[in-house]
């Protein structure tokens, strides 16, 4: 086995609907090694938040887990009892979500939900719990953390509640945290701080990061590698600056250009004609072969797998060898 | 006829955030109000893009709201075309109002979802008597979609069955059935994906080229202002604190809240540059700072700062309200 932390192999993650099966992640697989921050990037409906959900086993049902492996260090956790899932969740991956007033319970306090966590999986004392605690507001930047752990999440803002989150997702050292959209209900420059706070701690804690987003400027910013994802599928799999900068995938190349940058001078967007299909009316072939102006006759036929293709990995026919020249 | 198509003249918002009356007399507390727009002052040319930028609660949608006559201001007036918009009677209000329209930022929610989308762009057809006759408005309204990338049979749908681009395209072809000048754009794509976003972005700019459109333009997505404006203004906690034409903010950046501002965006261009932590938090509005209201999160503040607010003045191109700056400090 290589040193990969978390190891994702051809997950299909399906949803039973009155209209058929719906498959809301089509065979994604992917690597994150120890300490590393993989990106996720995509565009509503892509899959990056239903990939993120079936890794800590919480995919709402009747949605379930159809096909392929989770490995986290060696170890199998897509089949596991509730049980033992539930050990792994909190203990090994933690988690920060979109909105942290969803993710801190209102009616306590902010110690007594950080000491909860820290001593249901670490053998502590109260008084160690707490101070323990303390120490790790302190690191994610809480000024005054020993007066302010006493208070109710309410009174924090939204950057500072984010940072509690933080706190709370770090507080036993998982090896890997998910964080799904993490910024995006903060304003700029509390994301920036946030990002910020992030990095530190994991390269501080040696944390793998999973970076869910749909903000390529986040990626760029915090990621080492990036996933990117269309209709459910992985488009495209490589290091940050190889994607940004050289993107192969026509999608990838799509989506780069819409979005406008602080830098350069262009009056028109590059657009993507379309929008994306619905998860229950995929074509088949390449998902993005209706929208793609490079498409040929195999991509309406043909679903391509992801190919290495110059130092990453790319879904496409173009770089398949029957390419039409 | 002037330039200016609208001035907006030491506009100032109160709202009242007290306590009931019966707590207030048994906790012997005052009334208590958050002034979300603070003398504000700018003005917009016919034809371009002024757009305002600034972080939650800077006060930027009070403005919109104000400037359409959604609410009306505490203080100072509206220039609309010269004639002033809050104190017009309701009637000639109405003749004038058939001049400026309004995008939202959220389409499922400013979309009537029992109206048939064809109703909902011919409303303002009919309210303002645009066109008369069913086959008229039917006819106009077929253009309109076409206008916006729609096809005339989407008219029969309803809003539940377009996408969220699809729906901005629908409230953008009610905004233009009016035939309007102006129109105030409320983070028109902030609830899309970045792809619909530069759909959406590509036809606001055609059809401003086309109808010769004026644009206010909200948004705190720095790089889409950037994209879209030709002057834009900096809002923190209701004033503005800085003016300046779309290039020359981005290059030169004058007040210390927007340099701040454009550092925390993320860099898409990886040029690796080494970026100023970002220092505290926007503080709580209903007690702001005295003085420059930004003091307590600013390199160059002094003791001035503290005391004294800053009003606008012209730096080189650019108008900013600092002290800093005219000290030549920093």
């Amino acid at each position: 086995m290589s040193d990969a932390l978390l190891s994702v192999r051809d997950l299909v993650v399906e949803f039973p609907t009155r209209k058929g099966i719906l498959t809301a992640v089509d065979r994604v697989s992917f690597d994150i090694a120890r300490g590393e921050v993989l990106g996720v990037v995509g565009e509503s409906g892509a899959g990056k938040s239903m990939t993120g959900s079936a890794i800590i086993g919480l995919i709402e049902p009747p949605g379930h887990i159809a096909g392929g492996t989770i490995s986290i260090a060696g170890q199998r956790i897509d089949n596991l009892p509730y049980e033992a899932m539930r050990r792994v969740r909190g203990k090994r991956i933690g988690m920060v979500f979109q909105d942290p007033l969803t993710s801190l319970n209102p009616i306590y306090t902010i110690a007594e939900q950080l000491i909860e966590t820290i001593r249901t999986h670490m053998d502590l004392n109260e008084r160690q719990a707490r101070d323990r605690a303390i120490g790790l507001l302190d690191q994610v930047g809480i000024p005054a953390a020993s007066r302010r752990i006493d208070d109710y999440p309410h009174q924090f803002s939204g950057g500072m509640r984010q940072r509690v989150v933080i706190a709370l997702a770090l507080c036993v050292e998982p090896e890997l945290i998910i964080a799904d959209e993490p910024t995006t209900a903060l304003d700029v420059s509390v994301q920036s701080q946030i990002i910020d706070v992030l990095k530190r701690m994991c390269a501080d804690h040696g944390t793998a990061i999973m970076l869910i987003t749909h903000d390529m400027g986040v990626i760029a910013e915090a990621a080492d590698r990036v996933v990117v994802m269309y209709a459910g599928r992985v488009a495209e799999i490589g290091a940050v600056r190889d994607v940004i900068k050289d993107a192969k995938h026509p999608y990838t190349k799509g989506l780069m250009g819409s979005i406008p940058t602080l830098m350069q001078d262009s009056d028109r967007l590059t657009q993507i004609p379309g929008t994306m299909p619905r998860l229950t009316d995929i074509p088949p072939g390449c998902a993005f072969s209706k929208r793609c102006p490079e498409a040929f006759d195999r991509c309406f036929v043909e679903q391509p797998d992801c190919r290495p293709y110059q130092g990453r990995d790319v879904a496409c026919l173009l770089y398949d060898e029957g390419k039409p020249q | 006829m002037t330039d200016v198509l609208v001035g907006i003249e030491n506009l100032s918002r109160d709202f009242d955030v007290s306590k009931p009356w019966l707590n207030r007399v048994l906790e012997n507390e005052e009334k208590k109000f958050v002034t979300a727009v603070n003398d504000v002052s700018f003005e917009i040319r016919r034809g371009e893009t002024f757009a305002l930028v600034g972080e939650s609660g800077s006060g930027k949608s009070t403005i919109a709201k104000l400037i359409v006559g959604l609410i009306r201001p505490t203080g100072g007036q509206i220039l609309f075309d010269g004639t002033n918009v809050a104190t017009r009677g309701s009637a000639s209000m109405r003749q004038l109002r058939s001049r400026f329209q309004m995008i939202f930022q959220d389409p499922f929610a400013s979309l009537n979802p029992r109206w048939r989308v064809k109703d909902i762009i011919a409303e303002p057809l009919r309210t303002f008597g645009v066109v008369e006759g069913r086959a008229a408005w039917e006819k106009r309204v077929d253009e309109l979609l076409e206008t916006v990338g729609l096809s005339a049979k989407d008219g029969a749908k309803y809003p539940h069955e377009f996408s969220g681009g699809q729906r901005q395209r629908v409230a953008i072809a009610r905004a233009l059935s009016a035939q309007p000048e102006f129109i105030v754009c409320d983070e028109p794509t902030s609830a899309l994906d970045v792809s619909v976003q530069a759909q959406i972005l590509n036809l606001m700019r055609d059809l401003q080229d086309e109808f010769g459109l004026t644009y206010l333009f909200i948004s705190h997505d720095l790089s889409v202002v950037r994209h879209m404006a030709s002057r834009i203004g900096v809002l923190y906690l209701g004033r503005l604190v800085e003016v300046a034409e779309g290039k020359t903010l981005f290059r030169e950046p004058k007040h210390p809240y927007t340099k701040m501002l454009l550092d925390a965006v993320p860099d898409l261009e990886m040029t690796g540059r080494s970026r100023q932590p970002v220092e505290g938090e926007i503080p709580n509005p209903i007690d702001p700072p005295s003085g420059c209201t930004y003091h307590p999160r600013c390199p160059l503040a002094n003791d001035r700062c503290k005391r004294e607010v800053p009003v606008l003045k012209l730096h080189e191109n650019t108008k900013a309200a600092c002290f800093a700056l005219e000290e030549g400090r920093g």
